[in-house]
C-alpha cells in the first residue's frame, strides 16, 4: 500500500472566535442563572417590603455574605480538585477565638488577623497533608479534623466567651464600617475573590487544580505535582477560613467555644449553588460566590417578608437539589450538542 | 530516509537489563532496548506481553525492580514522568489521558502553557498553536471544546497532537493507530516520518503488522516479558515477525466459513437521527457477517448506538426477526435477542474495580439467576470458560479488571456480550487493540457464530478485517449509507472510494 503525505501547509493562526467558545459559555450561563435567581428574589422582596434594600438593608445583607463567601471561595479550590474541607467550621471558630484573646491582652488589631490567618494555615497544611499522603477520602479525613479541631478548640475555651467589650474599639468599626452601603469586609473579600478568580484562570498551578480533579491519573501521568497542588488549595483553604474567623470576630465581636459549628455544610452548599461540581474538574469561584450571596439573601429575604425563618433550611435543601439537577440537565444537553458537532466533523 | 550504520551516533534512550513485577505477575523480565536517534522502532508481542508496562518504564511512570534506563548513555533516574518530559522524552499512553473539564487546548499544553509577562497563561497562544497542530493533523476540533464527549479516534488525536507539542527527542506511542481508520493513519505516518527526519527517535507499538512493516526500521518483541528479539525489519516477513510474537505459526487470520443466508434477522430502514446520520436502511440475514466500513466520524457508531436504543432516533424503524424495536431502550432490544460490543470498552463496557469473573458475568445475571438469587458457581464457571476461549492473560479471574492489559480488556468485554447467546450481534472494533493470535480466533469466533445462525452487523477500523471476513459491505459516509458492496467486488479501492465519497456505487 503505497501512501502519500501532503506537507502541512502554514497556517494562519485563528481568530479568537468568541461565539464558538462553549467552554466560556457553559460556564458563564451557570453564572448568570444564579445571578438572575439572586435578582429575582431581591426584587419581588423589595417589592414586599420597600424598607428591605435601603442603604442599610444592602449594608446588612452583604455583611452577612462576606464571612461566607470569602469561606466559599478557599472551599471552591478544594472542591476543584475533587476533595472537601469540613473542618473550616472549626477552623473559623477557632482561629476568631484566637484572635479575640489576643486582642483582649491589648494585641494590634493586624496582627491579630494575621495570627489568625497563619493558624488557619496550620490546619490547612495538616488537612493537605494527611489528605495527600495518606490514602484516606478527604470526607473522613476533614470529618476527623473538624472534631479534633472543635475538640481542642472547647479544651482550650472553656466556658469563656469574648465580647465585644472585650475589644478595641477601632477593630469594631471595622467591621461594621464602610463607604456608604459597601462595608470594608466586603471590599476584602471582594478583593481576594477577583484574586482568586484571575489567579485559578490564569497561572499555571490554577489550571492545574482543575487538571487534577478533572482526571487525577492523567495528572500524574501530565507530571503535575499532585501532592503540592493538594496541599496548596487545602493551605489557601484553611488560609481563607482563619481570615474569616478574624472577620468574624470584627463583625459580631462575640465568639465562644461554638463558634462556627455546622458551618461547613453552608459552605459546602454554597459551594455546590454556584455550580463547583462535587467531582471535582469545574467551576469558578465567582460560581460559589454567587452562591454564598444567594444562600445569606434567603436568610434576609424570609424575615423581610415576615416568613418564620423556620424555612431557611429548608429553602437552603431545596435550591440545593435545584442546582444538582439544573447542572445534570445543562450537562446532559451539552453533551448531546457536542456530539451532534463530533458527527458533523467527519 | 536514513539508514543506521555501526558507527551511527549512541542511543538517546535505552534500557538495560530491566526487570518489572506486578506482585506475582513478572511484566518485564531483563529486557534491554536501544532508541537511536533518526529510526522508527516497532515494538511487537502478543497481548500482556509487558510493551506498555516498559514504554512506562521510559516514561518514568515505573520504577524498574532491576536494571536501568539510560538517557544518552548515562543512567537516568526519572522520579516520574515530569522528568521523563523535561529530558525531552513524549509518550501518547494507550489509554487516553485527557481532563474532560478542560478545553482541548488545554488538554495539549497542560503544565507547559505558553507564558506572558509575570508567568501567566497565553491563553491565544495556547489556543494558536493547538489550531496550528491541529492542521498539521489534519483534522478539525475546536481548540476550545471540552475534551468530554470527544470520539475514541478524536481523543487519540488530541493524545497524538499532545505529544507532538514539544520538540521531543524521543517520541514513544502506544498503539496510537488503534481507534484511526486509514487516512488518518496516513497523516499521522506523514508526521512520524518528518520527525525521524529531524533526528527524533521514535518507538511504535501497534497490533497492525502491516504498519510496522509500513513505518519502522527495526523491531523488538516481547514475549511473556522476556525479550525475544531486536533486529532490523528488512528482509522480514509477516510470517517472521508473528512466530516471534506468539512462538509458534500461526493459523489463517481471517477463517471465514461459507454459510448460506437465511431469514432477515435484522432489519433498520430509513433510520435517521438529526444531525449524525440519515436515511440508514440495511438487513443484515440469520448467518451473514456484514462488514460496514467508513473514516472515522462517518456515524457508524452512532447508528449502531441508536440500532441498540442507547440513542434515540429521529425517524425510521428497526425490526429483530420481524418484531419492531422501541425507539430508545436497549432492554428491549436485549430481551429481542440484540448484543453491541461497544467501541468505548473502558467507559461503556467495564467496571474497572470489579473482577473479571464478575464483569464477564454481568450480562448474564438472568441467566445465571436460581431463584431469584445469584449463582456464583453458574457465573464462575461460565466466565472462566469465556475467559479461557478467548485467551485472557490474567493471574486470577477474581482480579480486577484495572489489573489487565488494554488488550486483555477488550476480551472480556467481548466474552461479555458473546456469552449472552445473541440472535443478532453488532460489534463495533470488535479487535481493537487485540494481538494477531487472539485476533483469528475472533474472526473464528465470529464465523463459527455465523454458522450457528447468528446474524453479525461488523463495524470496523481495520480495512483487511473488513475485506476478509464481510458477506457484505456498508460503507458510510458522512451520516449517509453510500455504498453496499458485495463480497466478491469488495476491495480496498471500492471501499476506501465510497468511503471517501469520491463514488457512490
Ligand atoms: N498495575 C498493574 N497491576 C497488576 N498487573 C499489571 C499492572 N499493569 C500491568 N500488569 C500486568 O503486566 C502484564 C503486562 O501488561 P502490559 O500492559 O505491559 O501488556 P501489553 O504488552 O501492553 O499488552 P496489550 O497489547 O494488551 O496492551 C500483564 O499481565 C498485566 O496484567
Ligand atoms: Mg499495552
Amino acid at each position: 500500500m503505497t501512501v502519500t503525505t501532503t506537507e502541512p501547509a502554514p497556517v494562519a493562526p485563528i481568530p479568537a472566535s468568541s461565539s464558538t467558545r462553549l467552554v466560556d459559555r457553559v460556564f458563564k450561563v451557570r453564572e448568570l442563572a444564579i445571578l438572575l435567581v439572586l435578582l429575582v428574589m431581591l426584587v419581588l422582596t423589595q417589592l414586599g417590603n420597600s424598607a428591605f434594600l435601603s442603604e442599610q438593608g444592602i449594608k446588612d445583607l452583604l455583611l452577612n455574605a462576606t464571612i461566607l463567601v470569602l469561606v466559599a471561595t478557599g472551599q471552591s479550590l478544594v472542591v476543584i480538585t475533587r476533595n472537601v474541607d469540613l473542618s473550616v467550621g472549626s477552623t473559623l471558630g477557632i482561629s476568631a477565638f484566637a484572635a479575640g484573646t489576643y486582642l483582649q491582652g491589648g494585641g494590634q488589631p493586624v496582627v491579630a488577623v494575621v495570627l489568625a490567618v497563619l493558624l488557619g494555615v496550620g490546619f490547612g497544611l495538616l488537612n493537605g497533608l494527611l489528605v495527600s499522603l495518606g490514602q484516606v477520602p478527604a470526607l473522613v479525613v476533614t470529618l476527623g479534623t473538624l472534631y479534633i479541631i472543635r475538640g481542642i478548640d472547647s479544651i482550650w475555651v472553656g466556658s469563656r466567651q469574648i465580647t465585644a467589650a472585650d475589644l478595641p474599639d477601632g477593630f469594631v468599626d471595622f467591621g461594621s464600617g464602610g463607604i456608604s452601603a459597601v462595608p470594608w469586609l466586603a471590599l476584602i473579600a471582594l478583593a481576594l475573590l477577583v484574586a482568586t478568580a484571575y489567579y485559578l484562570k490564569h497561572f499555571g498551578s490554577g489550571r492545574e487544580l482543575y487538571a487534577l480533579g478533572s482526571n487525577p491519573e492523567a495528572a500524574r501521568l501530565a507530571g503535575i505535582p499532585v501532592r503540592r497542588r493538594i496541599l496548596l488549595a487545602y493551605t489557601f483553604c484553611g488560609a481563607l477560613a482563619g481570615l474569616a474567623g478574624a472577620l468574624y470576630l470584627a463583625r459580631f465581636g462575640n465568639v465562644d467555644s461554638g463558634t462556627g459549628t455546622g458551618y461547613e455544610l453552608t459552605v459546602v452548599s454554597a459551594v455546590v449553588v454556584g455550580g463547583v461540581v462535587f467531582t471535582g474538574g469545574s467551576g469558578t469561584v465567582y460560581g460559589a460566590a454567587l452562591g454564598a450571596l444567594l444562600l445569606t439573601s434567603v436568610n434576609s429575604v424570609l424575615p423581610a417578608l415576615g416568613v418564620s425563618s423556620v424555612w431557611v433550611l429548608a429553602i437552603n435543601g431545596f435550591l440545593l437539589i435545584l442546582a444538582i439537577a439544573v447542572d445534570r440537565i445543562v450537562a446532559l444537553r451539552v453533551a448531546s450538542a457536542l456530539k451532534k458537532r463530533n458527527a458533523r466533523h467527519g | 530516509m536514513t539508514h543506521r550504520s555501526a558507527k551511527d551516533p549512541a542511543p538517546v534512550l535505552a534500557l538495560r537489563g530491566v526487570s518489572k513485577s506486578f506482585g506475582a505477575v513478572r511484566a518485564l523480565r531483563d529486557v534491554s532496548l536501544e532508541l537511536f536517534p533518526g529510526e522508527v522502532h516497532a515494538l511487537a508481542g502478543e497481548n500482556g506481553a509487558g510493551k506498555s508496562t516498559l514504554i512506562k518504564t521510559l516514561a518514568g511512570v515505573h520504577r524498574p525492580d532491576a536494571g536501568q534506563v539510560l538517557l544518552d548513555g548515562e543512567p537516568a533516574l526519572f522520579h516520574g514522568p515530569a522528568d521523563a518530559r523535561d529530558a525531552g522524552i513524549a509518550v501518547i499512553y494507550q489509554e487516553p489521558t485527557l481532563f474532560p473539564d478542560l478545553s482541548i487546548a488545554e488538554n495539549i499544553f497542560m503544565g507547559r502553557q505558553p507564558r506572558r509577562a509575570l508567568g501567566r497563561i497565553d491563553h491565544r497562544a495556547t489556543r494558536n498553536a493547538t489550531a496550528a497542530l491541529m492542521h498539521r493533523l489534519g483534522v478539525e476540533l475546536d481548540p476550545d471544546r471540552p475534551a468530554r464527549g470527544l470520539s475514541i479516534a478524536d481523543q487519540q488525536i488530541v493524545e497524538i497532537a499532545k505529544a507532538l507539542s514539544f520538540d521531543a527527542r524521543v517520541l514513544i506511542m502506544d498503539e496510537p493507530t488503534a481507534a484511526l481508520t486509514g487516512s488518518e493513519v496516513a497523516r499521522l505516518f506523514g508526521v512520524v516520518r518528518a520527525l525521524r527526519e529531524q533526528g527524533a527517535a521514535v518507538l511504535f507499538i501497534s497490533h497492525r503488522l502491516e504498519e510496522i512493516f509500513r513505518i519502522c526500521e527495526r523491531v523488538t518483541t516481547l514475549r511473556d516479558g522476556a525479550l525475544i528479539a531486536s533486529e532490523p525489519l528488512a528482509g522480514m516477513t509477516e510470517e517472521d515477525l508473528v512466530r516471534r510474537m506468539v512462538g509458534r505459526d500461526l493459523d489463517e487470520l481471517y477463517p471465514k466459513q461459507d454459510v448460506e443466508a437465511g431469514e432477515v434477522a435484522l432489519s433498520v430502514r430509513r433510520l435517521t437521527r438529526e444531525g449524525v446520520f440519515t436515511d440508514v436502511s440495511f438487513e443484515v440475514r440469520c448467518g451473514e457477517i456484514v462488514g460496514m466500513a467508513g473514516l472515522v466520524g462517518a456515524g457508524r457508531t452512532e447508528v449502531a448506538r441508536a440500532v441498540f436504543g442507547i440513542d434515540r432516533w429521529d425517524a425510521g424503524e428497526v425490526e429483530v426477526a420481524g418484531q419492531a424495536l422501541v425507539n430508545g431502550a436497549p432492554s428491549t432490544a436485549m430481551a429481542a435477542g440484540l448484543a453491541l460490543v461497544p467501541e468505548d470498552r473502558r467507559a461503556q463496557g467495564l467496571v474497572m474495580g470489579m473482577s473479571i469473573e464478575r464483569n464477564i458475568g454481568l450480562t448474564g445475571l438472568r441467566a445465571t439467576r436460581r431463584a431469584g438469587l445469584m449463582d456464583r458457581g453458574a457465573e464462575r464457571s461460565r466466565s472462566l470458560d469465556w475467559a479461557v476461549r478467548l485467551q485472557v492473560k490474567y493471574a486470577r479471574i477474581a482480579d480486577a479488571v484495572s489489573t489487565l492489559s488494554g488488550g486483555n480488556q477488550q476480551k472480556v468485554v467481548l466474552a461479555k456480550w458473546l456469552a449472552t447467546g445473541p440472535a443478532v450481534l453488532i460489534v463495533d472494533e470488535p479487535t481493537r487493540g487485540i494481538d494477531v493470535g487472539t485476533k483469528a480466533e475472533v474472526h473464528r469466533l465470529l464465523s463459527a457464530l455465523a454458522a450457528d445462525g447468528v446474524a453479525v452487523l461488523m463495524i470496523s477500523s481495520d480495512l483487511p478485517e473488513i475485506l476478509g471476513m464481510a458477506d457484505r459491505v456498508l460503507v458510510m459516509h458522512e451520516g449517509r449509507l453510500t455504498a453496499e458492496i458485495s463480497r466478491s467486488d469488495a476491495t480496498e479501492e471500492t471501499v476506501m472510494a465510497a468511503a471517501t465519497g469520491r463514488a457512490a456505487a
